[in-house]
């Protein structure tokens, strides 16, 4: 076996077979941003070369997303929908997936089977029907109506992730302190919860970036500047026509995933955790 | 439980009406009940309400602001003698089949290098995973710059590397590369979802085999054959289910790369059904279009429940 005398070389040649994975998977990120930082003058000259910057960097894209359109407006749009929506469907999703992990009662398995469905359900399916309840509860063309939908696709996914959680949490502990004479729902909020908090974590990270990514819903129940969100506002209010600002649309879309980068880079095992525990369920 | 927890919190006489309120709350046929009881309430008027109006949607000829008659199944049978509707009913499984063999073969192969052991490992993963959390319609811009078809990024490597002849495909402006795109940029936001849950499923298998097969003289072709994808089955039967539903039904990369064009050449049925129900106002149409998606969800539910949940279980 020439291989396992030379560990070394073994392992770096494994590291040269992650070299194209990484690049494929990298790549788009590193040419938005470098073409965010470039100026107009170097970006649409077909001569140079597109993988580097050679006539100096500059913010000017960046001052005029924020200063000349309503980029703020719709990141604060963005973060107020996410953060409602997230606290709404981590609440009733844990408290539906300790009932439906812990409690007995008429109905549970149906019940169980039915938010496991529902999370199958992809959002392309009903966006249609729900524009009309949206315009009918008088929410048309209303941020509002997003921190209404959401949940329909955050609970589930809530409630699926925290029932596998609840169950690894042992019994014995509740029991121990019902015993003691506390009630279900003091044993869930003093002793469960606490046990559980990797799961809520990773419940509300997971609320987070699914809401913040949310795309079709925002497109159809939002339309006026005031009311947008980031994702449909760089996509939509940025392109006029035919001309496209290149550098401020890819600002715009660097500046529009920045939240949730950094909430990557902080809670990375998290994501890794939540993602297999999630799917595989 | 000898000791009931009642009799421990209220020692003696008659508990209060708080306290009765609290007693009969604290019993699991009610108590449960009550707890689901906001969840049961989203589903039932923000999904199944929805889905009821979205069958009477696409039994009627529902238009935007106007009042509408039912008139059967109509809506799909126009739909099934009409060539966009084809063309995309024809897309829809071409992306999904070509967009998944993608990623499970590639996934796999990510999976078992990552499996390995590697300097920066959490950096590596960290890497790998980034497509998948970053907001899809955005990266997306960002590919869909990289194919434009004046300053293409993709084409400059690819003359630079002499693979391609000036000046390159015209990336969304010809049929088959343009779902060629979409195809790529779906792969690339899908690919770290399958590559970390199969690792996971890696992770899983027990070293002993590896030993015994080894001992026993296997290679590392035949392990791979007879211990690792035998062992990995469960796990990809359920992201490839999952995935299936997912990508049939993708709406943002085909939006924000092609709109569905040229000619209704990558058009899917999310995205079809947008045009045909908001932009022309034509619901009851655009809401038979979502509803073909319906037979396929279904078809996946059934076998998730059947098949994969009972292993869990």
């Amino acid at each position: 076996m020439a291989v396992a005398r030379r560990p070394l070389l073994s392992k770096t040649v494994k590291h040269l077979l992650l070299v194209p994975f990484l690049v494929f998977a990298l790549f788009p990120f590193y040419h938005m941003t470098l073409t965010s930082l470039k100026q107009d003058r170097e970006l649409y000259d077909r001569h140079a070369v597109p993988l580097v910057i050679k006539q100096g960097p500059t913010l000017e894209h960046y001052t005029k997303l924020i200063w000349e359109t309503e980029f703020l407006t719709w990141t604060k749009n963005s973060l107020l929908v996410t953060a409602l929506s997230t606290a709404i469907s981590v609440v009733i999703g844990t408290i539906a997936a300790y009932a439906i992990a812990r409690l007995k009662f008429f109905g549970v398995a149906a019940f169980g089977t039915g938010i496991f469905v529902t999370y199958l359900v992809p959002t392309s399916l009903l966006f249609l029907p729900l524009a009309q309840i949206v315009n009918w509860v008088g929410l048309g063309d209303s941020k509002w109506a997003l921190v209404l939908t959401y949940p329909t696709f955050l609970v589930p996914f809530c409630t699926w992730l925290l029932i596998g959680y609840f169950r690894t949490v042992p019994k014995e502990i509740e029991e121990c302190a019902m015993v003691d004479g506390a009630t279900r729902l003091k044993a869930l909020w003093s002793i469960v919860l606490p046990i559980a908090v990797p799961g809520l974590i990773c419940a509300a990270l997971f609320a987070f970036t699914l809401s913040w990514n949310e795309f079709i819903y925002a497109l159809t129940f939002t339309s006026s500047s005031e009311q947008i969100t980031a994702s449909v506002g760089v996509t939509s209010e940025l392109i006029r026509g035919d001309i496209y600002f290149w550098g401020s649309l890819m600002a715009g879309a660097v500046l529009g995933s920045v939240p949730i980068v950094i909430l990557y880079v902080f809670f990375l095992d998290y994501y890794v955790s939540g993602l297999t525990q999630g799917a595989i369920k | 439980m000898a000791v009931r927890a009642d009799e421990l919190t209220v020692p003696r006489g008659r508990p209060g009406v708080v306290g009765q309120v609290r007693l009969w709350l604290d019993r699991e046929p009610v108590l449960g009940p009550v707890l689901v009881t906001p969840a049961l309430l989203l589903l039932v008027l923000l999904v199944a309400y929805p889905f009821v109006i979205a069958l009477y949607f696409a039994m009627s000829n529902a238009f935007i602001g106007r009042p509408s008659e039912f008139i059967g199944f109509r809506n799909f049978i126009k739909l099934w003698d009409s060539d966009v509707f084809r063309q995309t009913f024809q897309n829809a499984f071409v992306f999904t089949g070509i967009a998944l063999a993608f990623k499970i073969v590639l996934g796999i192969c990510l999976a078992l290098l990552l499996n390995e052991t590697l300097w920066f490992k959490r950096m590596i993963r960290g890497a790998v995973l980034l497509p998948w959390v970053i907001p899809t319609a955005l990266s997306t811009l960002g590919w869909w710059w990289m194919f434009n078809s004046l300053y293409s990024v993709v084409n400059w490597t690819g003359i630079a590397l002499g693979i391609m002849t000036p000046p390159g495909p015209n990336w969304l402006g010809q049929a088959y590369y343009a779902m060629a795109a979409v195809i790529t940029v779906n792969v690339w936001r899908g690919l770290p979802f399958f590559a970390i849950t199969i690792l996971a499923g890696l992770v899983a298998i027990p070293k002993e085999l590896y030993e015994a097969a080894e001992a026993d003289g296997a290679n590392a072709n035949a392990r791979f054959w007879y211990i690792t994808l035998p062992l990995l089955k469960p796990v990809l039967a359920v992201i490839t289910l999952f995935s299936t539903i997912f990508t049939f039904s993708d709406f943002n990369i085909v939006y924000v790369l092609t709109k569905g064009g040229p000619i209704n050449s990558t058009h899917l049925f999310a995205t079809l059904s947008r045009q045909i129900g908001i932009d022309t106002g034509r619901l009851g149409e655009g809401a038979a279009i979502s509803l073909y998606l319906f037979p396929l969800l279904a078809f996946v539910v059934w076998v998730q429940l059947r098949f994969v949940r009972k292993q869990v279980y």
